[in-house]
């Protein structure tokens, strides 16, 4: 297995793990770390995780999404010290065509976000820290 | 000749290990511990005895759970030697 990493997430690969002659459409989606939260400016994210049960959970994740579309499925979410921009979570569904493609990655990026224990702590430019509650925030999300 | 014989759990007991991460790791001091409960138990039955502890009160009344590295409700039986993790909620992605 392996879809947590402490190293850059490279699209490009993961890309290339997804293509296939039959498959020639291709959707992605990115999730990188923003410079604010609820109106704070932030500097930068520590993520951490629960590693053992992110990769069984991402693996039934990608599993779900391969037996309900005709997709393949590339994942990975980085754990450790982000910067703004980084990307911290990558999806790549690759079918034969698109309204697969678009429909399995956009399933994949809701349940990870929704079922993979991965926790992000924020430091923000005010000097204070803080650990981050989606729960907590769902009246400002976006 | 006596045999000697291997001290064992009391069967009327079942030890499993706790995992609290993020904030509730912080706010219980520890990320590890293994904890003996009365059997049978449930996952309910770890919380009730991990909201004793200092800092438990910072738990929430339902917190997301997980056993064996699956999510699990607080009512599913736990047996010895499970892995039973407390959540703080996700925020992947």
């Amino acid at each position: 297995m392996g879809f947590l990493t402490d190293r850059p997430i490279d699209l490009a690969a993961l890309l290339a793990a997804a293509a296939a002659p039959d498959r020639g459409g291709v959707a992605s989606f990115l999730g990188q770390v923003r410079n604010h939260h609820s109106g704070r400016a932030v500097l930068r994210l520590d993520y951490s995780a629960y590693g053992p049960m992110v990769e069984a959970e991402c693996g039934r994740i990608a599993a779900e999404a391969e037996s309900r579309w005709n997709v393949a499925v590339v994942l990975r979410h980085r754990v450790g010290s982000l910067a703004i921009g980084d990307t911290a979570v990558a999806v790549v569904a690759a079918s034969a065509h698109r309204e697969e493609a678009f429909a399995a990655c956009r399933y994949v990026i809701e349940e990870v976000k929704r079922r993979v224990p991965v926790w992000k702590r924020e430091f923000y430019a005010d000097g204070t820290v803080a650990w981050v509650d989606p729960t907590a925030t769902l009246q400002h999300a976006q | 000749m006596v045999t000697s014989v291997m001290p064992v759990a009391a069967p009327s007991t079942v030890t499993v290990h706790v995992l609290l991460f993020a904030s509730y790791a912080e706010g219980l001091g520890f990320e590890r511990r293994d904890l003996t409960l009365s059997a049978p138990a449930s996952i309910g039955t770890v919380l009730d005895q991990l909201r004793r502890l200092p800092g438990g009160e910072q738990l929430p009344a339902k917190p997301l759970c997980a056993r064996n590295l699956a999510h699990a409700d607080r009512e599913e039986a736990v047996v010895h030697g499970d892995e039973i993790a407390i959540l703080p909620p996700l925020a992947g992605g």
